[in-house]
């Protein structure tokens, strides 16, 4: 029978009325200013190629596809391509060739089983949406806001049915870069051309290392060596020299120091976790910033994972697919960390401009926040939920200056045995990568990753965006998992993840010390025509390397094919002889028989040249508002407006509309969930059981401080990390057991200045790390985070944000008038798990109904304060909490007590009286700052002998439902209403 | 106690098996969890056990709509076993993305063992779907639920209330007909209907979730012995699942109200 293409188009039936999705979708193209469009209906087409006929498939697929209660369908033959005509306006949206495509991929392989001769299935959107012409302004609202041109492509009319393009084959030749001669300029450009992201010293160390080889690269040698040596993957900044000159770290001020640092991260943040284990202070380490993620111990059996990735690049330029894919990798990381952890939890904190931002002061090149935030929520829940991890705690953070380059940081937590956390590949074993197929999807993401966004990226680097497949990864997550516990043993004797750089990044790292060689041509491929260097740095998705012994691998290949995982052998760790100049071990890369890559493993890993950076910082007198309006000051203004325009702020809110979206229950461990009490109020952390026959817990919890950046980078991680424990000790973390991480996003680091900034944070990181015995235990920088604007946006960029903010934003909009840039401002993401030894012992923030009096415990002010009298603060809470002496604990953030206070009335819906005198400013950000609810009958002495800074602030009154302050109250359903004003 | 072996059938993108086998080892029972695949490799093992349960998740990433190609496989997989299991009286259980399965293999509420009323059907297989939420949307949240007084659910007390949670985008119960839909009512199928809950369970949002007709949040059929429903019992286990345990002042280690439906099987099985 001959290939014909088939089409079944799937409807709604007529008379149920439009469906959610086109209520949707209506709204949007007239909010976007279609007024005339009436009305939409969305049609799914489901392409259908193979040896069949219109007949079969209207008897047997159309049952799949076609819920015969809700639905009709068409089946279509072969159809030219039409154009929009009469009052209606028709188009659909594709994907573009080589997009993974999941739903297809389902499609073919049901309707293979069922017996029809498939050979492809792609499927579209068909939109109709009556009262609307197609015009200039129609195509715009679809390209914003329905169709991302980066991966699909939309056709005005219909594309009709017929076959569909393919990805077209490149050539195969062996291609070599020639270096040999080059001058500075020809290096530079050629690294620029090449999207390399080399600088000129990385470009002349590889140039002299290929002249004393007597030969040039190949494209694959130098595309490997870029990979490697990207920020993305070695963090070159952070692991620089650092001499730091100027105002001295800590409190007080003081004459300018200089201070030398080897290695800044080594000699900040690694020193105080290599210190507090010397100590014996902190949690139990078991695997520190060795591997995919950091590892402490949990209980006798098991230790427990995280990670935390950034994903800003890609998120900004294609926010659904960058979230989801930012997710997937993260698990990834947890997943290939040891032998394999299991996730139990995920974690998101997102960094965007307000969501108000006018349509006409968007610059070129950006998506709108409110759509990046929107899209970024249904990337994670989708993909978060669909792997059945439940997504636990997060924040979302906004401020104008990440409008064109948006943070989005994921975090995965997994539970692993305790004796499955050492790895290390052996000489002999298979590299056998498993789970999806290689395409062209995400090439360059690592380099991408590594440089600044401009107007123009969201072009240049769509091939740089990965599309996710959560269920491919959920069979990876399943197999993996089946693999690590087999009866006889774990079948592999190293798993990593195959994330940023592909193949180059996970087989060289593995292959370390040992060599390998690796046969590109055995790698599975999703379409057919890629080169060989595309294979080797694609960063296509859900693909995890491993090391397998021979001896196992029939084991381990009947696990894989009973979870319907692909798993292929690609080559051999410790194969290839030592490099006989440098007795080096070589990676060698070949496509059918011919190598296209033989590099020393020594030089990929140890030739990144050494710079030594110069840092300065000279302090400065801020302006201490700042854009994002959270230090609201009570002085002179009613205290009741300034408490609900702090509850509205949108950074303080309540995001249910988020945490709902997401699953945060599944896997059946929650203890603490995002929201608690009778009026659901916010929690500060969560708390998981993540092994359902035992008592104990982990408390999940996060901090970040980026409006304090401007006063000074050393308070603003300093408060970051403060926060990060206050919200694990208030539900009844240990502070003792406590592993924090992490997650530096910076703008440029090219100046002395910036480097100042980065020394300074890393220098507090150490400081209070060490204050508090936490250790961080992993760890990951994203640099060049600023976006450069287009000459002409640069004006309208700088009023918007002067409207917004009124006198108190000079210094940023004259940084933005010098520089042509918005760049994010320093935010550092502190992310902690704590261990919590009896969940039964869990605290939450809402009033309980009983008549305790409230108290502020600790509460400084955030810069300069004593950070061992903070840490006696933390321990202290963290006591009354498990002896029971206190029914409720808050954090003191933004917004400051009184917005605490408000939160935690909401939560018990529970009236409370502020009846003491002499108190903090109650808007203002305090550092270690607790307000507790004494348990009913405990004395007050408890608080007053701690040798801890505590004072009465209020009394709770169960039979109220207002908060009352001297002879003004607010009654709780309207604080309830303002914190909830931003749902929708 | 020997405990009734239950059989989870588990699908790439299911993930709530886990958490199943835990809520059916708490009440004595002993759970295996078994790939869709190696189901269909020897169907007949479906006989060595009392009780099938599909669990909740996102077999196959809900591609197409949400238990669309599970349905598909299993009724491939156990066209000749799954109705000899059934009219051997033994129980089948869907929960969420399973309970959706089961209405799109048309087990619920009528199948041929237990059919509509004579001059009740339905145009095609389905005399329900269960399909996207209106609101639109994704939810986690916790309901209140209500078992029919007089319903022959074998899974669920009479009369009873229970809270759990959902986490569902596509819960929305709708019957082909209105004739079906009365005949449900008849029947006393509609096992679980979501219903206005305690004053602290408020806050959560409206009663019905998800738009579903008549608030129906689990069917049966006419045995009572194929249910499914769209909350999550395996999720409140315990005390501590609930997001008023701190508040209510409850032990840690109460039971949840999930827990009794499985007791309930499990008694049904013995």
């Amino acid at each position: 029978m001959a290939n014909r293409v088939v089409c079944v188009e799937v409807r709604a039936k007529a008379g149920n009325g439009p469906t959610p999705e086109e209520r949707d979708v209506l709204a949007e193209l007239r909010g976007a200013g279609l007024s005339n469009a009436a009305r939409v209906e969305i049609r799914r087409r489901y392409f259908l190629e193979g040896a069949i006929t219109a007949q079969q498939v209207a008897e047997r697929a159309a049952a799949l596809l076609v819920d015969p209660v809700t639905e009709a369908a068409d089946v279509l033959s072969e159809t030219p391509a039409t154009t929009p005509a009469g009052g209606r306006f028709e188009f659909e949206i594709h994907p573009r060739p080589g997009v993974t495509d999941p739903t297809a991929a389902s499609v073919l392989h049901e309707l293979s089983a069922l017996g029809l001769a498939m050979r492809r299935v792609w499927t579209a959107r068909r939109f109709v949406v009556e009262g609307a012409q197609d015009s200039e302004l129609a195509r715009r609202v679809i390209q914003k806001r329905l169709a991302n041109d980066c991966i699909e492509q939309t056709v005005i009319g219909s594309a009709g049915v017929g076959a569909a393009a393919e990805a077209q084959p490149k050539s195969m030749e062996r291609r070599t870069v020639a270096l040999k001669g080059l001058d500075d300029a020809a290096l530079t450009a050629l690294s620029r051309r090449a999207s390399l992201f080399l600088s000129l010293p990385e470009m002349r160390e590889i140039q002299k290392h290929f002249a004393t080889l007597g030969r040039d690269p190949s494209d694959l040698e130098l595309e490997t060596l870029a990979q490697t040596w990207s920020e993305h993957c070695v963090h070159k900044t952070l692991k620089s020299a650092v001499a730091y000159e100027g105002a001295p770290f800590g409190a007080g001020g003081g004459p300018a120091i200089r201070v030398r640092y080897g290695n800044l991260l080594r000699d900040t943040i690694a020193r105080a976790t290599r210190e507090l284990i010397a100590e014996g202070r902190g949690p139990e380490c078991l695997s520190v910033f060795v591997d995919n993620a950091g590892v402490i111990g949990f209980d006798e059996r098991f230790g427990v994972a995280f990670k935390v990735e950034t994903h800003n690049r890609p998120s900004a330029i294609e926010p659904y697919g960058g979230a989801a894919t930012g997710i997937g990798g993260c698990i990834r990381d947890v997943l290939g960390c040891g032998l394999g952890a299991d996730p139990i939890a995920s974690t998101n904190v997102f960094c965007v401009a307000p969501g108000d931002w006018p349509e006409e002061a968007l610059p070129r090149g950006v998506l709108h926040p409110r759509r990046i935030l929107r899209s970024v929520v249904q990337g994670v829940a989708d993909y978060g939920n669909r792997m059945g991890i439940p997504t636990v705690n997060g924040a979302v953070y906004f401020d104008p200056r990440y409008l064109g380059n948006p943070l989005v940081y994921c975090g995965c937590i997994g539970l692993i045995p305790r004796d499955r956390i050492a790895k290390h590949a052996k000489p002999g074993d298979l590299i056998v990568v498993i789970g999806g197929r290689t395409g062209r999807d995400g090439i360059h993401g690592a380099t991408f990753s590594s440089g600044e966004l401009t107007d123009t990226h969201a072009d240049e680097f769509a091939h740089a965006v990965q599309i996710g497949h959560a269920i491919e990864e959920k069979r990876v997550l399943d197999a993996v998992i089946r693999a690590r516990d087999a009866a006889q043993g774990c079948l592999f004797s190293a798993i990593t993840d195959c994330g940023a750089g592909g193949l180059s990044s996970a087989v060289g790292e593995m292959a370390g010390e040992i060599g390998a060689r690796v046969e590109l041509e055995t790698v599975p491929l999703k379409y057919a025509g890629l080169r060989y260097d595309e294979i080797w740095i694609s960063e296509a998705q859900e693909r995890m390397v491993l090391a397998v012994a021979p001896a196992n691998l029939a084991a381990f290949q009947a696990i894989m094919r009973a979870e319907q995982v692909e798993s292929t052998v690609i080559g051999r760790f410790g194969d290839a002889a030592r490099d006989f100049a440098t007795a080096g071990t070589r990676l060698i890369v070949r496509y059918r028989g011919q190598t296209m890559g033989d590099l020393d493993l020594h030089f990929l890993h140890e030739g990144l040249p050494k710079i030594e950076r110069e840092a300065k910082w000279s302090a400065n007198t801020p302006e201490k508002n700042n854009s994002s309006g959270t230090q609201l000051q009570t002085n002179g203004v009613d205290w009741r407006e300034s408490l609900r325009a702090a509850l509205r702020n949108p950074t303080t809110a309540a995001k249910s509309w988020i945490v709902r979206r997401y699953d945060h229950e599944v896997q059946g461990g929650s203890v603490v969930k995002p929201f608690a009490g009778r009026g659901r109020g916010p929690t500060d952390a969560a708390v998981l059981r993540p092994v359902l026959r035992s008592s104990r817990g982990l408390a999940v919890g996060c901090g970040l401080q980026p409006q304090l950046s401007e006063v000074d980078p050393y308070w603003m991680a300093a408060n970051g990390i403060d926060e990060a424990i206050r919200n694990v000790v208030c539900v009844g973390g240990d502070p003792r057991r406590t592993a924090i991480l992490d997650n530096f996003c910076w703008g440029g680091v090219q100046d002395a200045g910036a480097m100042g900034s980065l020394a300074r944070a890393c220098q507090a990181c150490y400081d209070v790390a060490k204050a508090f015995g936490t250790p961080f235990v992993s760890g990951k920088d994203s640099l060049n985070n600023q976006f450069a604007l287009e000459a002409g946006d640069v004006d309208r960029v700088v009023r918007e944000i002067a409207r917004r903010s009124g006198a108190s934003s000079s210094q940023i909009e004259a940084a933005i008038r010098a520089s042509g840039r918005i760049v994010i401002p320093e935010t550092l993401l502190i992310s902690a798990m704590a261990i919590v030894d009896d969940v039964a012992t869990v605290c939450t923030a809402d009033l309980k109904h009983e008549a305790g009096d409230v108290w502020l415990v600790g509460g400084f002010e955030p810069i300069g304060f004593d950070l061992s009298a903070a840490a006696r603060v933390h321990q202290f809470v963290s006591g009354l909490i498990w002896r029971r002496e206190i029914r409720a604990a808050h954090d003191v953030s933004e917004g400051g007590w009184l917005t605490a206070l408000a939160e935690m009335a909401i939560g018990g819906q529970c009236g409370v009286h502020v009846d003491a005198a002499n108190l903090p400013d109650a808007t203002a950000l305090l550092a270690a700052g607790y307000l507790v609810q004494l348990a009913d009958g405990v004395s007050e002495h408890v608080l007053q002998t701690a040798g801890v800074s505590a004072m009465r602030v209020a009394q709770a009154q169960p039979d109220s439902r207002s908060l009352r302050w001297g002879d003004e109250s607010l009654p709780i359903e309207e604080l309830s209403a303002d914190w909830r004003s931003l749902e929708r | 106690m020997a405990g009734e072996r239950i059989l989870i059938v588990r699908a790439p993108g299911t993930n709530c098996d886990r958490e199943a086998a835990f809520a059916w080892e708490t009440v004595g029972c002993r759970a295996e969890r078994v790939h869709i695949a190696a189901l269909a490799e020897r169907p007949e093992m479906l006989h060595e056990y009392a009780l099938l349960t599909l669990p909740g998740g996102f077999s196959y990433g809900d591609d197409v709509a949400a238990g669309r190609i599970m349905a598909a496989h299993l009724e491939r997989a156990l066209a000749d076993e799954l109705p000899r299991f059934i009219a051997a009286g033994k129980l089948v259980f869907g929960i969420c993305n399973g309970f959706q399965v089961l209405a799109k293999m048309g087990l619920l509420p009528f199948h041929a063992a237990s059919p509509a009323p004579a001059g009740v059907t339905a145009e095609g297989r389905q005399s329900c779907t269960v399909t996207f939420n209106e609101p639109a949307g994704f939810q986690d949240r916790w309901i209140t639920l209500s078992a029919g007084a007089n319903t022959p659910c074998v899974f669920v007390e009479p009369g009873r209330s229970y809270e759990m949670p959902i986490a569902h985008g596509e819960g929305r119960v709708l019957f082909a007909t209105e004739a079906i839909r009365r005949a449900v009512a008849d029947q006393r199928l509609a096992a679980l209907q979501y219903v206005e809950g305690a004053p602290d369970m408020r806050a959560e949002g409206p009663a019905n979730p998800n738009g579903s007709t008549d608030a129906i949040a689990g069917l049966c059929d006419a045995t009572g012995r194929v249910f499914g429903l769209m909350p999550h019992p395996e999720r409140h286990i315990v005390a501590t699942q609930h997001p008023c345990w701190t508040s209510r002042g409850r032990k840690a280690d109460a039971p949840g109200d999930g827990i009794a439906i499985f007791q309930r099987a499990a008694a049904a099985l013995r």
